[in-house]
């Protein structure tokens, strides 16, 4: 059994913090910003937390899909920034749109999204399920250093969600998951607790994002290029075949250089980030969401969803919309 | 073509400076390349040449980046 997309939804906290904004905190520029990054305002949570944003991206897709949470089977939210260890967001969001399911969070970083739909996948595959809600959802503001004008900038706080339907036509066409371990690149270290018997380790760095840009944007283009490649030759097309590209949104310089390497148009990539800055596992999502709700993406397009990120990982999936 | 001519060609594309106006000590900053330009030029000679370059190890000017580019294709 495979699954189809029933409908999407996303979400963003009230408040705008535009480029301008920024350089009253740090030493930086909206055309700075705008030339490396390619954002030129995001939304940052206030009073806002991953579970609400998570709530009402869940609530517009299953409104869209005309499915109830008493329907649900499964409630998957990807998520490296949940408000809480447990409950998980996941959990959070059941309770809030009063589902009854079982619900647990996914941790991939900014790919978080696709291995969460591979996820569900392997529900839907099994027959154990024949709906699901999958989420992306973040409030990564909490993990940045707001003095580091190199990370502060990039990123914003969202949600995004998806109603998957099992079906016998599969849309999920090709999926490709990979993972290179390892905290050189990019690493957030998590909370370490407040242990009277734990020697802190010489270096140990606070929790917070570090990223190293350059190879971040090596590796980001690289995987970019490489699933969308494979993908489309799994299923024995050239990516100039594919309809639309759905990528993370990390930086459009990522995005632009992958699709000079790819020789793509610029119109085939869904890109949002200058609105929205990069939201991690909520950004491919929530770009879903809006090209969706737009009519830009029509039933019976081939879409290719690719995200990389923290991990490191990286993942594609090639879905028939 | 010389790997200098190669790469002029490629830095040129990147930086949108015409090719006569880069010398092997023409440096990067002259030409107002970021870092991040610094690697899509690295990923183009990795595509033309075949050999990793790393940034750390770029050097300050094209002609840096040339001997580097020998020295690793040897």
């Amino acid at each position: 059994m495979g699954f189809r997309f029933l409908g999407t939804g996303s979400a963003v906290p009230a408040k705008i913090l535009t480029n301008d904004d920024l350089s009253t905190m740090v030493e930086t520029s909206d055309e700075w910003i705008t030339t490396r990054v390619g954002v030129r305002e995001r939304h940052i949570a206030v009073t806002e937390t991953t579970a609400s944003l998570a709530e009402t991206a869940a609530r517009r897709a299953l409104e869209q899909s005309g499915v109830t949470p008493a329907e649900l089977d499964l409630i998957l939210c990807a998520t490296i920034t949940a408000d809480n260890i447990c409950p998980t967001c996941a959990g959070a969001v059941q309770q809030a749109i009063g589902a009854s399911c079982p619900a647990f969070d996914i941790s991939s970083a900014c790919s978080g999204f696709i291995f969460a739909l591979e996820t569900a996948a392997g529900f839907f595959a099994r027959g154990q399920v024949k709906k699901a809600l999958v989420i992306g959802a973040e409030r990564i503001s909490k993990l940045l250093d707001w003095t580091d004008r190199s990370t502060c900038v990039i990123f914003g706080d969202g949600a995004g969600a998806a109603v998957l339907e099992a079906s016998e036509e599969d849309s999920y066409l090709v999926s490709e998951l990979h993972t290179a371990g390892g905290s050189d690149v990019i690493h957030i270290p998590a909370y370490q607790g407040q242990s009277p018997f734990r020697q802190i380790p010489e270096g140990e760095r606070p929790p917070v994002i570090f990223m190293a840009g350059q190879e971040t944007f090596k590796f980001a283009v690289n995987a970019m290029v490489g699933h969308i490649r494979s993908m489309a030759e799994k299923i024995g097309k050239t990516p100039e075949e594919l309809d639309f590209i759905v990528p993370h949104q990390a930086n459009t310089r990522i995005i632009d250089f992958a699709a000079k390497k790819l020789n793509l148009p610029a119109e085939k990539f869904i890109v949002n980030i200058q609105k929205y800055g990069n939201t991690a596992a909520a950004s491919v999502p929530s770009a879903l969401d809006e090209a969706n709700r737009s009519g830009r993406i029509k039933r019976g397009d081939l879409v290719a969803m690719v995200a990389f990120g923290g991990g490191l990982s990286s993942a594609g999936a090639l879905v028939r919309w | 073509m010389t790997t200098f001519e190669k790469i002029r060609a490629i830095i040129a594309d990147k930086s949108g400076e015409d090719e006569e106006n880069i010398t092997p000590e023409t440096e990067y900053t002259d030409l107002g390349i970021d870092s991040l330009t610094i690697v899509e030029i690295l990923m183009d000679i990795e595509d033309e040449f075949g050999v990793t370059v790393e940034a750390a190890n770029a050097g300050k000017t094209v002609g840096d980046l040339v001997a580097k580019v020998e020295e690793e294709a040897k």
